[in-house]
């Protein structure tokens, strides 16, 4: 990995908007990510954690305010002055995106290997046999077994599209991945493998992420910070144990306690 | 009652020159995919509206006709569309590959080397060769626009990864100018290389869908593959029972339901064509 200045932040969203006609999404979101830094937006539904995601990647044009990002070559861009084609670039070169669906994400009908290899050949491997072999490895990391590559996802479990789809984002070796509700859909014991991976491989590569979750224990697991979102805005934000251990708003304080005890 | 009177070539000049319009473009951007107002024809879609058009569009009186049909002169829709121009602009027609000047053709490229003086013509079903991967046409659009072309080797992938090589054997796809990935209508791909850098300029009218694009005369014409799984032709391990060929592309002829086969040449004129000068060879030769 190339050297990089820790201090400057890979990702920065200044004073996000957006309103659906009258409905508001979120409004006036401000915060910084740091390269290696995981951050878990928590809220319950409605909240505007998702419209928040869309923003923050880009898939979305805020009502106001502006997301920049740092590229891989140093430079800081703002997002809204991407081309489609360095929007599209950065989608399956720098960044990830992991939806709470896999059928999103992935190619339903088409083998695990070329789900994998996609990326790869579409910025420019054109080697059957080195895609072939990277996406062995990764399908290895993520803990499918190598027998199942030329199995389409719709012959996997719910537990292993979901890593299907992270090897698919990852093979790239993105600097950062967004996360929608990975866990959600999945029962708790394949939700902990899930996390005991996705723990691992955020530590191995240095990934920076931004985890949208409503469930606290994902946060708790996986995430440096937290921020709390309640109606479109951020209510509390903070290291992640001291907002979950010592909430100080009163909708964190419900949040917390509203988990059931095991 | 007075008989219907045609305007030349049945395509109203305005009509034509609409179509001309869209074929220049085409020419001008090789590969790309020109949207133009097809019109109704007296024939059926899947027969050949969008390449009839196209050769209405670029006829004139001193042109000589030749249309073929999966590589045969003589099949239905060979013959009723060069029926129909002979009646609506009455201009010359033949099977004569070297003595033709357009060449409509359905699924074949002929076998005789084409030269500057010729277009072909071909009929094409499914201009957009991004369809099966990715159904929303806003979306293929966008993806030739930025050439994002990434999909179009899972296609390949997963043959190999299916089949251990490359198994589309026709409709293969093709960058055109090392820019716009095509699909070359349902030739096989034993015909792609012919492609490339050919003297004659290369027209598709696709008439349901209303797109037209050109492969211009000398045009690099590539066929997609990997660099361990290139590109090859694929034709039947054999030679003509007729002509004896064994360069031409095979038909597979069922002759009793025990088995039996034999493989002809595809292309008729070309099979008739080595016959005669067999026959000529073998007359010159007696006593």
């Amino acid at each position: 990995m190339i050297e990089r200045d820790e201090d400057q932040p890979l990702l920065v969203a200044e004073g996000l908007s957006k309103w659906y006609g009258k409905q508001l999404g979120c409004r006036d979101v401000s915060f910084s990510l740091y390269p290696g830094e995981v951050i878990a937006v928590v809220g319950e539904s409605g909240s505007g954690k998702t419209t928040l995601l869309q923003l923050l990647s880009a898939q979305l044009a805020p009502s106001r305010g502006r997301v920049r990002y740092c590229m891989r070559d140093g430079a800081t861009r703002d997002l809204a002055s991407l081309g489609e084609a360095e929007r599209r670039f950065l989608f399956r070169t720098d960044w990830g995106y992991v939806h709470q669906d896999p059928a999103l994400g992935l190619r339903m009908s088409v083998s695990a290997g070329a789900n994998v290899g996609e990326r790869l050949m579409a910025i420019g491997w054109r080697h059957y046999g080195q895609i072939r072999h990277t996406a062995g490895d990764w399908l290895a990391r993520v803990e499918i077994d190598g027998g199942r590559i030329d199995d389409a996802p719709y012959t996997y479990s719910g537990g292993m599209r979901q890593r299907l789809q992270i090897a698919r984002n990852l093979v790239t070796r993105p600097r950062l991945v967004f996360m929608d509700e990975p866990t959600g859909g999945l029962d708790v014991s394949v939700q902990a493998r899930l996390l005991d991976l996705l723990r691992g491989l955020v530590a191995e590569l240095a990934l920076a992420a931004v985890i949208v979750t409503h469930d606290l224990a994902v946060a708790r697991l996986l995430s440096h910070r937290v921020i709390v979102m309640k109606d479109g805005e951020i209510v509390e934000t903070g290291l992640t144990d001291q907002v979950l251990d010592d909430p100080h708003q009163p909708y964190t304080q419900l949040l917390v306690s509203s988990v059931l005890p095991p | 009652m007075s008989a219907p009177v045609y305007n030349f070539a049945y395509l109203d000049e305005q009509t034509k020159r609409m179509i001309r319009r869209a074929i220049l473009k085409a020419i001008a951007i090789p590969g790309y995919q020109v949207p133009f107002a097809s019109r109704e024809m007296p024939m059926p879609y899947g027969w050949g509206t969008g390449g009839v058009q196209v050769t209405a569009a670029i006829l004139g009186p001193d042109e000589v006709l030749k249309v073929i049909d999966q590589g045969s002169d003589d099949t239905t829709n060979a013959v009723s569309i060069r029926k129909f121009f002979a009646k609506t602009a009455g201009v010359r027609t033949t099977t004569r590959t070297a003595e033709a000047t357009v060449i409509q053709t359905r699924h074949r490229i002929p076998e005789t080397p084409l030269g500057a003086h010729q277009v072909l013509v071909y009929q094409v079903p499914i201009p957009e060769p991004l369809r099966f991967l990715e159904p929303r046409e806003t979306e293929t659009r966008q993806m030739h626009a930025l050439a994002d072309y990434g999909v179009m080797h899972v296609k390949l992938y997963e043959d190999i990864a299916r089949h251990g090589h490359i198994a589309t054997t026709y409709a293969y796809p093709v960058k055109v100018n090392g820019r716009y990935v095509t699909d070359p209508s349902p030739t096989p791909k034993f015909d792609n290389p012919k492609m490339n850098d050919s003297p004659a300029l290369q027209l598709f009218g696709a008439g349901r869908e209303k797109r037209i694009y050109a492969i211009p005369p000398y045009t690099a014409v590539v066929s997609l593959d990997f660099e361990d799984h290139p590109f090859e032709r694929y034709r039947h391990d054999g030679s003509c029972a007729l002509c004896g060929s064994a360069e031409s592309f095979l038909d597979e002829v069922v002759t009793d339901d025990h088995g039996g086969r034999m493989f002809v040449c595809s292309d008729t004129d070309y099979c008739e064509g080595r016959r005669g000068a067999a026959q000529e060879g073998a007359q010159e030769g007696a006593p």
